[in-house]
This record gives C-alpha cells, structure tokens and sequence, in this order.
C-alpha cells in the first residue's frame, strides 16, 4: 500500500490515537472542544499535551459533555475556524442532535470517532454500531484500517470537507482498541508538506461576522427552501465521491501513500468471490483472501472506506458476475439487516445486478473476529448460495 | 453612548420594524436594548425559544445583527466555541451574545450554561425570563412562579421558582445581574457594566409576556415595574462574588400584580397571602446575602 514516503517527516512506532492527534495537529486546527471517553480518550490528551507543550497553537474547550463538544465545534466553525473534536459510542450518541446541526449549517467539522459498542450493557470494545447510527445525519463517515491510515485520512478529509462544492462535516472512524491502543509504524509528515497539501481554511460562505450580518437557520416554511436546502446537501454529498478520489490522488502524489478512494480492493480481478467489510475487519479479511487462495478459492476483497458518500455504483461495478458477495457488518438494524449489507443489495437492485448477498453479522461487542473466521464465514457464505437459501442476516460466532 | 432610555431611540436600529414578537412582548423590549447597548458589534446564539420566531421567518430576518440559530440546550456551548475561535483568530472587540428563554436556561440548557460559567467563557449569557415555554404555547418551566397557571399546570404549579441568578453566581462568574424593563436606568447600567467587563457575564432580564400571562398588551412595561416593587423579580447583581441589591422599592401589596394577570385568577386571598410570605423571605436572605459582604469566590 505505502509505495514511495515523502522524504521529510519523520517515522513513530505510535497509537491510532496519537497518529490522530498528530493529524489534528498538523491540520493546524483552531479550536479542540474536547470531552473524554473510553477508548477516545487519550487523543485529546495527545492535544491537550501538544497544546500545552506549544507545538500546537489551538484553543482547547475543556466541555462538560459530548452534546456541549459538538455544539463548541460548531459555534467555531461558524466564526470560520477549522475545528476538531474526537468521541465514540455513547457519547457519539449523545452527539446525534447537534450532528444534524453541523450539517444543515454546512460547517465542514472534523472528527474521529473511536468504534465502541453501544451500552447497556456496558462495553467499552469494538462495534460499529455508533458510527452506523448517524448514518442519516448527512456527516461524511470513513473508515480506517491502520493508524498511518487514520493519520493520512484526517488530513484528506479536511481538503475533502472544505471543498466549496461540498462543504459537509466528517468523522474518521477507528476501530477501539484494535487501533487506537495498538502501536505500529506511522509516518508523520513534515508540517510545511501538510501545509502545502492543506492551506489555511478561508470559509466560502457566510461567516458569523457583525461587519455582515446575517440570521442564519430561522424558520422556513414549507413552500420556501427547506425542501431544496435537503437536496443540496443530497448534491454535495455526491459530489463529495469524486472529491474523495481526487483528494486521494492529491495525497498520493504528495505523499507517496494511497489507501484507496471510497473503496480499496485487493485480489478483485479474477475473484469469484468478493468479500466486503469496514474498518480493521477488513485487514483480517486480507488475510482471509491470502488464506483461501492459497487453498485455490477465487476470493477478493472490497474494502468501503467511505460509507458515506456510498460508493454503492463502484460496488455494482466490482460485483456485476461474481458468484456471491460477502458482507461483513459489525453494526445491526434490528429486524431487518447489517446496514452494509442492506446498502449493498439496493445498489444492487436498482442496477439489476443479481448477484447473491450473503450477508454476516458479527464481532458485536468486541467479538474476535481473526482470518481464519472470515475464511469460515466465506465457506458459509458459499454453501448458503449454493442451496440457494439467501436470508435477510446469517450471524457467525452467535452463541445460543 | 445612550445615557437615558430616550437616548436609546436615536441612532442606528438593529432590532427592524416587522418583526414576529407578539403585540407587547418584553422580550423584544429587551433585546432591542441590549443590541443598542452593544452597539451591534456582537454575534447573537439563539437557541429555540420565542426568539427563533420574533426574528420572522426565512429568507428576512428583522435583525440587522449576525443571529446564529442553535439547538435548544446548546446556546452555551455554541456561544463558547465562538468566543475560543474569535480569540484564536485575534478578533478582540466582538461580543458573544448567548440570547435564550427561561426554558433554554433554567432548564434544558442549563448543564452547557454551567459549564460555560465554570470555564469563565468570555461571553454575556442573557436570560430573557417569561416564566414559562412561551414559545409552545404556555407550559411550566423551572422559572415558572408557584401557582401559576399554564398549560401544563392547570391547576396552578405545585413548585418553586429556580433561584437561577445565584445558581449561576455560586460558579464564581465575574457578573451575575437581574434586571427589569419595568426599571430601564438599572438595566442600561447594568448592560454598560457587563459590556465593560470580560469572562462569562449573566444577565436574567424579566420579559412580562401578554400572551401567556394573560394581560392586556399595554400592560408589559406596568406589570415588570410591579413584579420588582411586589418583591416578586428583586434587582441585584453579583459583582465578583459580593451581592448588591441595585434597587430597593417601597414594598407593594402582591395583590396589585398578581391580579393584573388572569394566570394568578384561581388564586384565592390565602394562596396571595402565603406566595407573598415566600417572596419576602426571599427578599430577606437576599438583604442577608448584601450583608454579608463577599458571598461566592
């Protein structure tokens, strides 16, 4: 995936939390409003260090929740500073409100949110189901895999979000613990290569300012334009997926790292069948991929990094002939699907591409899920298709 | 700088004919004052409360002053994010102006405004008190008086009224005042006062509301000069810590503005008797508080 490190910067055997501090800091945010929790927590500590030690000029709103967080973030941004804040689980929850708010304001925010599961009862371990539930609120919604991923998305992201012709808030999501607690090698780019990639934010539209004043978000009636404002945001987050794909050209070029557009692939080409999962089950389906090969099966997998904007065309694309596609969700709507899988089958539908979806949900909760599990889950997956017996959800590793 | 209220009618408008408020509503009396004080040199968050309908709807707005539009617990928090990144990027003389109702303040918004207060954000949080969710048509809040009618409590409301202001001076802010339209000169000095100052400034400015208190639309600026002479709204500020009580009226029966207002109507001479012993004990541990010299560090 790294194919060529700009020469500057510098290398770190670091957490997914620190390489995310790292890009907040090098995204030269203004304001952190930051409140912690579990396994959040230490990137705001990486900031308040960083902030404290001066190396990062920004200031940083001690909040008293997650609801306050957001709002702060918002109230920046509305005076036209880029702003960053990081959460998970309940208090992504406790967010939700004010997320729809950034949206409807069009105030490209940036977050990271750590996957946590979603209590009661409590558990602090990895489980998309807090990202997968802001689905609707009209944020921009990434998955990562590794902490050089993470660091390097942020960055993108921020190009991406202030864009003119898409203006929407993102959140960068990590998978707990699995990433946020583990080291591994990152590269932490220079500061003035950054600042060439990401220059200074300069808002392209109104800004709270008494030299020009405006009343923004009072009231519309429903023959005015609250309709044709939801619809913008339809448009912009459309347009967002090529946004996506060129910023991570951009990036390639600057930095010499690509990690895919909306989605990654590997070993598609001649796949029979593809696998499809978010965030580091889809590094442990890598290994699947390399497993079932090595014993002759035609496997492939897709990774969707951006879950919104959905690339669902692209994986039309990518399925059309296959023999089954694979999903993995780690998030359920309950008594229908995985939201993945659901997303997957109306692309699918609307094409009029047949291709049978299998699809699994699993690792709730922090579940392991390793390789040899997904190779399992395929051999399922095959035999389901095989009998023709397609059902609305197949759970692995349920214990009952 | 306007010295006296007639002063206030000259000079530039920021609050614009046409707008929604209902005839004789305090609220808009206020904030037409306080954005003459400040000059319109301040950035107004406005959570949902009878603001977000007074500014008229989408696309004109009859405020000629940036208003952000916010969720209804959130006016605080917005205000604190505007206030950090106007300092971050070096603006100086703008003002951040957290405009919310009682429900936004005393009930709804009040985790963010404590936080807020405990950071000392550089901010004038202002409280335009109606005594109740005026806005979704008359339904108890904390600031709502006991025994008063409202949609929720039509039988008269069973609690007390949120001792807000001290609530917020215990946080230690550098400004905590209550103010009256019905008293204008205290109100103006205590505007130019706040504006004068920096870190987090609370102001509770009572808005007598015809609409859901039932009373004659000319009656507003009467009712709020009766609610601070009955002892029912005191005047006081909190000037880093120490307790001062700015205007001290010769007392008036209650009676004499309980029955100007048809949500007092149910109430029975004993039910005035006793609200009227409850608003002389609070007046008295105020004068204990004035006292006592330095009350909150």
């Amino acid at each position: 995936m790294i194919q060529r490190q700009a020469e500057r910067g510098k290398w770190d055997i670091i957490t997914g939390n620190h390489a995310v501090a790292h890009a907040a800091r090098l995204a030269r945010v203004k304001v952190v409003p930051a409140y912690p929790i579990t396994p959040q927590t230490t990137i705001v500590e990486y900031i308040a260090d960083f902030i404290e030690r001066g190396e990062m000029d920004a200031e940083y709103i001690r909040v008293e929740s997650e609801h306050s967080a957001m709002a702060a973030a918002i109230g920046a941004a509305a005076v036209g500073a880029r702003t960053f804040t990081a959460t998970a689980s309940q208090g992504l929850l406790l967010m939700h409100e004010v997320l729809h708010w950034a949206v409807g304001s069009r105030l490209p925010i940036g977050m990271a949110v750590v996957n946590r599961a979603v209590g009661p009862p409590w558990s602090i371990h990895v489980d998309h189901q807090d990202a997968i539930s802001q689905r609707d609120t009209g944020w921009m919604i990434q998955f990562v895999s590794s902490n050089q991923e993470a660091l390097d998305t942020v960055l993108m992201m921020y190009k991406v979000a202030e864009r003119p012709d898409v203006l929407l808030p993102f959140m960068v999501c990590l998978d707990g613990f699995v990433l946020s607690h583990t080291f591994q090698p990152v590269h932490i780019p220079d500061q003035a290569d950054v600042d060439a990639f990401l220059p200074e934010y300069r808002p392209p539209h109104w800004v709270m300012d008494p030299d020009r004043p405006i009343t923004y978000g009072n009231l519309v009636m429903p023959e005015r334009e609250y309709m044709e404002m939801r619809w913008s945001i339809h448009e912009a987050m459309l347009r967002a997926k090529e946004a996506i794909r060129e910023v991570a050209g951009e990036f390639k070029r600057a930095f010499g790292r690509y990690h895919g557009d909306l989605l990654w692939e590997y070993e598609t080409e001649d796949a029979d069948i593809l696998v499809v999962a978010t965030g580091t089950l889809a590094s442990e389906a890598e290994e699947a991929v390399d497993l079932l090969r090595s014993g002759g099966k035609g496997v492939g997998l897709v990774k969707v990094r951006s879950y919104r904007p959905f690339p669902g065309e692209e994986i039309v694309r990518l399925a059309e002939g296959r023999k089954a596609i694979v999903v993995l969700d780690r998030s359920l709507s309950f008594g229908q699907a995985g939201p993945l899988a659901t997303d997957i089958r109306a692309a699918l539908f609307t094409a009029g591409v047949s291709t049978p979806v299998v699809g699994f949900v699993t690792g709730l909760g922090g579940r392991d899920i390793t390789y040899e599990d997904i190779a399992e889950i395929v051999k399922i997956a095959e035999e389901r298709v095989k009998e023709g017996r397609l059902r609305p959800v197949e759970w692995y590793k349920l214990r009952r | 700088m306007a010295k006296t209220v007639m002063d206030l009618r000259r000079g530039p408008k920021y609050v614009l004919p046409g707008s929604a408020a209902c005839p004789g509503c305090g609220a808009q009396i206020a904030l037409k004052w306080v954005l003459k004080i400040l000059e319109g040199r301040a950035i107004f968050v406005i959570p949902a409360c009878c603001t977000s309908v007074i500014q008229g709807p989408y696309p004109k707005s009859a405020f000629k002053f940036p208003v952000y539009n916010m969720a209804f617990a959130a006016a605080a928090s917005t205000a604190s994010g505007m206030a950090r990144a106007l300092r971050a990027m070096g603006e100086e003389d703008i003002h951040v102006v957290a405009w919310a109702g009682d429900g936004g303040t005393y009930d709804i918004g009040l985790q963010a405004l404590s936080g807020a207060a405990e950071r000392n954000e550089d901010m004038i949080y202002i409280c335009y008190d109606n005594e109740a969710y005026m806005n979704t048509g008359i339904q108890r809040s904390g600031a709502t008086p006991p025994k008063a009618w409202t949609k929720t409590t039509p039988t008269g409301k069973a609690e007390m009224k949120k001792n807000m202001a001290l609530i917020v001076a215990a946080h230690g802010v550098p400004y905590v005042a209550t103010a009256s339209i019905g008293y204008p000169a205290d109100f103006l000095k205590k505007l130019k006062k706040a504006k004068q100052m920096r870190g987090f400034r609370y102001i509770q400015i009572f808005a007598p509301c015809p609409t859901g208190w039932n009373f004659p639309v000319d009656k507003t600026v009467e009712i709020a000069k009766l609610a601070v002479d009955t002892y029912v709204w005191p005047l006081f500020e909190v000037e880093h810590g120490k307790l001062k009580i700015t205007v001290k009226p010769r007392r008036r029966p209650l009676k004499d503005y309980v029955s100007l207002q048809k949500r007092f109507r149910h109430l029975t001479d004993a039910d005035i008797e006793e609200l009227e012993r409850t608003f002389l004990s609070r007046w008295e541990a105020l004068e204990r508080l004035e006292a006592q010299g330095t009350i909150f560090l």
